[in-house]
């Protein structure tokens, strides 16, 4: 019976409590699913939390319906709804941040299969130096710069190895080794780290851009090598038995969904293994509000979330993973109070942290005679050169660490996003509609995916004056490029230029990244830091097995964890160390509950 | 050369324009399920998440305002000896069939405010109002500018070379109303129109696939392996549509 006094909005502040659980996992998508996999073969039961709907390939992104441009990129279905939450934005501390009101420079996933339904699937792993970037380049370079906040990650390539081997055998990476056990391989990137054996298939067949890129590379000296790609150069049964199709080169990767089983996703590779399990239960369209600490601050006792209807529950858990993308992960733990908040003035506190993100640059090359026929293109159909990436080159007298990897990638000639024209044509009227239809079928791209270094001035917080649509503040982000990312870009992006003057085109076009961060165009769905990762709690917000310092029962999964971001893709890094981190909870956390390390 | 009206009739042209809009409701509803594990695959017939493109019957635009999307669209993608623009795609059709659906009423939009007036350029999308309420008020600031500064004429009724001259100095911020941010809707426009020249024709632009033609995308098609080694070479195919067409193979 309802109690009289009860004022009539308390329904959506009565919280029903829930039975308790082994493990429950906040969001559904990469980390979520392998996490869930992870902790179900432990023989633990599990619930998983995620804020969207469910998502499946024939249901929701059949071929019949999925290259729909205006829909899923520029309607923006696949993402996040800003409606129900943004962030806000600005360049510095000392302007207003202003609400993201629709996406931009990034786009976060929601739903199950979070953004691994949506990326390119571009699948590299970071190099060792970058797991050992402050020790790395201070031993090589002198000390770092004032204010430039660069630390290890407290964990090495040699340890994540077996897990990046297991990310990409799960996933079936179409690439080619350039260093197998310390030996190096031709026709690989020799630059890379240690691998224990050959990538599950070989790579992608090259189309005419690619050649072109590998001729003017190897002109100039540089290591070409096919870019490791998600997208399937053949058909593929991974480990848990299950296949994915071979890729049809249809040219709708990045902002969609597969609908040929072609591009590995939690969905192709993972989810259908933990949903025959009776030990899990996902739970959809319900929105985990925040983690609930125990008393004595050591541990979580579950979560609490708010369903579609505005019902609100209390799900207790021995184990709280946090697998929701980097931004609400980050939020999440602001939210919950669960380690200090950062603050940049005395630069103490932890969490939101070094957030960084990826300095993007390109160069179009136009040809006359030769199509490039784009539409004839993979989210992850590319060669690339990486000797300016990481510490591949001597960063001696350059004023700046870290790199880029140069690529030519074909993703796709979607006509609303992709209609490059060259320099001087006017962006409307008769002249640039001419020149839209003489440059779109010849017209290669050149990318330029710089690094972005950690300072002491960017950073993630709650926003003072807008609120989420359930009224909580939203998160805040301040950030800008630093001196390091320019000096970066400038002296990489020229590289880029004379590989791209090398490919046989009329002209090429220079995208440079010049100016302030700008929230508008798109770069990249590269957004790192905030709960990073490190030695000890003054400095992280986790430990190395993503161990909160805080509370032991809470583990935090994603790109968040970056002390800073690499000049790669972030896919393979953030699902190895989701793997390194579960199986330190099933060896050693399980066994005795408590730090890992200890503090 | 430049122009500045004051848009006094501002508050009121907000609370009518609340009055003609569907009600910006929630965000997409959705209802939260729970899926247990060990039994099977959650898949349901029948569900397919099919898209919403809309009806012929949707329409936001007065016939005026129609009259000035026609006109400002057709300059930015003209109709030439080249070949179609904007107004053999149906662009005009497209962005009202927009304006009239989750789209106009910016419904997946965050619209919260507060909404300062000093904006970065590095925020973007700042208006207070969603896109249909922007193409109302903008029309009517730059029709009635238009009626002031050249002759009583509406935008639509001017030459092709005053247009170009008009939006031109709308785009770099040269014509200013107060109260009303053409830059953004100037902006907002050239997407859409790009988008109207260049969506699948589900959503009513891109009529016959023209735009499509023209660059030479072949569509929604989904396997190019017979392709992959064209060696620069061009590869002629009519387009397709989501809805199909009649010809599906090749003229090689």
């Amino acid at each position: 019976m309802d109690r009289p006094d009860l004022a009539p909005n308390t329904r959506e502040t009565r919280v029903e409590k829930l039975p308790s659980v082994d493990v429950v996992i906040i969001g559904f998508g990469w980390t979520g699913s392998i996490m869930a996999q992870q902790m179900l073969e432990a023989g633990l039961n599990v619930v998983a939390i995620e804020r969207g709907g469910w998502r499946d390939t024939p249901t929701d992104f059949a071929p019949t319906m999925a290259p729909d441009e205006l829909r899923y990129y520029w309607r923006h279905e696949m993402f996040q709804e800003t409606a129900r939450e943004t962030l806000t934005f600005r360049n510095n501390i000392s302007q207003t941040a202003l609400p993201m009101r629709k996406w931009g420079s990034f786009l976060p996933g929601s739903g199950v299969g979070g953004a691994g339904v949506h990326w390119n699937g571009q699948t590299f792993r970071f190099l060792p130096s970058d797991f050992v970037a402050k020790t790395h380049n201070e031993e090589r370079y002198g000390p770092l710069p004032t204010g430039m906040t660069v630390q290890d990650y407290g964990v090495t390539y040699d340890e994540l190895e077996p897990h990046f081997d297991t990310f990409e055998k799960l996933c079936g990476i179409s690439g080619k080794a350039g260093n197998i056990n310390g030996e190096i391989v031709e026709g690989g990137n020799p630059f890379e780290g240690w691998r224990s054996s050959e990538y599950p298939n070989p790579p992608m067949e090259m189309t005419f851009t690619q050649h072109r890129f590998e001729e003017a590379a190897r002109g100039m000296g540089l290591n070409p090598f096919p870019g490791p790609s998600a997208n399937m150069s053949r058909a593929y049964t991974n480990q848990h038995g299950i296949s994915l199709a071979p890729c049809t080169y249809c040219g709708f990767c990045e902002k969609f969904g597969c609908g040929n089983y072609s591009k590995a996703s939690p969905q192709t590779t993972i989810i259908p293994v933990v949903m025959r399990n009776p030990n899990f239960t996902l739970r959809t369209n319900s929105e985990v509000l925040h983690i609930n600490k125990h008393p004595d601050g050591t541990r979580a006792t579950g979560v609490t979330y708010i369903d579609a209807d505005g019902r609100t529950f209390e799900q207790p858990a021995e184990i709280v993973i946090v697998a929701a993308y980097q931004l609400q992960s980050t939020r999440l733990m602001l939210l919950s109070g669960i380690g200090q908040p950062y603050d940049p003035r005395s630069g103490e506190g932890v969490v939101g942290k070094n957030y960084t993100y990826q300095v993007m640059s390109s160069i179009n090359v136009f040809y006359d005679e030769e199509y490039t026929n784009n539409f004839v293109g993979a989210g992850a159909l590319g060669m690339i050169v990486d000797d300016y990436n990481g510490d591949n080159f001597d960063h001696s007298g350059l004023g700046f660490i870290g790199g880029a990897y140069i690529g030519a990638w074909t993703t796709n000639a979607r006509p609303i996003e992709s209609h490059p024209v060259p320099e001087g044509v006017p962006e409307w009227g008769s002249e640039w509609k001419r020149s839209v239809r003489q440059n779109f079928l010849k017209t290669a791209s050149i990318s330029v995916h710089g690094a972005s270094m950690a300072y002491r001035q960017n950073y993630l917080d709650l926003d003072p004056t807008y609120t989420d649509h359930w009224g909580r503040p939203l998160m805040r982000m301040t950030y800008d490029f630093t001196v390091n990312d320019r000096r970066l870009t400038n002296h990489i992006t020229p590289i880029a230029e004379e590989i791209a003057r090398g490919m046989g085109g009329r002209e090429v076009k220079v995208n440079s990244r010049e100016g302030a961060y700008d929230s508008v165009p798109y770069q990249t769905t590269h957004n790192t830091g905030g709960t990073i990762m490190g030695q000890n709690p003054s400095e992280s917000v986790v430990n190395r097995y993503l161990q909160s310092w805080d509370c032991h029962n809470v583990f935090v999964m994603g790109a968040g964890a970056f002390p800073q971001n690499a000049g790669y893709n972030p896919t393979d890094t953030v699902a190895a160390l989701a793997y390194f981190s579960a199986d330190a909870i099933r060896n050693q956390y399980l066994q005795n509950p408590g730090p890992m390390v200890q503090a | 050369m430049g122009g500045r009206t004051d848009l006094t009739r501002r508050a009121f042209l907000r609370h009518t324009l609340l009055a003609g809009t569907v009600l910006a409701g929630f965000p997409t509803l959705a209802l939260a399920r729970e899926y247990r594990g060990g039994h099977q695959w959650p898949w349901e017939s029948g569900r397919a998440d099919v898209p919403h493109y809309g009806l012929e019957t949707d329409t936001f635009l007065t016939i005026g305002e129609r009259q000035f999307v026609d006109a400002a669209t057709a300059r930015l993608i003209p109709s030439d000896d080249d070949g179609p623009g904007a107004r053999e795609a149906d662009v005009v059709t497209f962005i009202d069939r927009q304006l009239a659906g989750f789209y106009g009423r910016g419904q997946r939009w965050y619209m919260k405010g507060p909404f300062p007036e000093d904006v970065l350029d590095t925020q973007g999308y700042q208006s207070e109002y969603p896109p249909a309420d922007l193409y109302r008020v903008s029309i009517a600031a730059i029709d009635e500018w238009c009626a002031q500064n050249r002759d009583g004429r509406s935008f639509a009724d001017l030459e092709e070379a005053e247009q170009d001259e008009i939006l031109t100095m709308i785009e770099e911020e040269e014509l200013t109303v107060t109260g009303v941010p053409l830059a953004t809707f100037f902006s907002l426009l050239h997407d859409n129109a790009i988008e109207g020249f260049f969506a699948d024709p589900i959503y009513g632009g891109n009529r016959d696939m023209v735009g499509w033609a023209y660059v030479g995308f072949p569509g929604a098609r989904y396997d190019y392996r017979d392709y992959i080694a064209h060696n620069g070479q061009a590869i002629v195919m009519p387009p397709v549509s989501l809805m199909g067409r009649p010809g599906w193979t090749a003229e090689r």
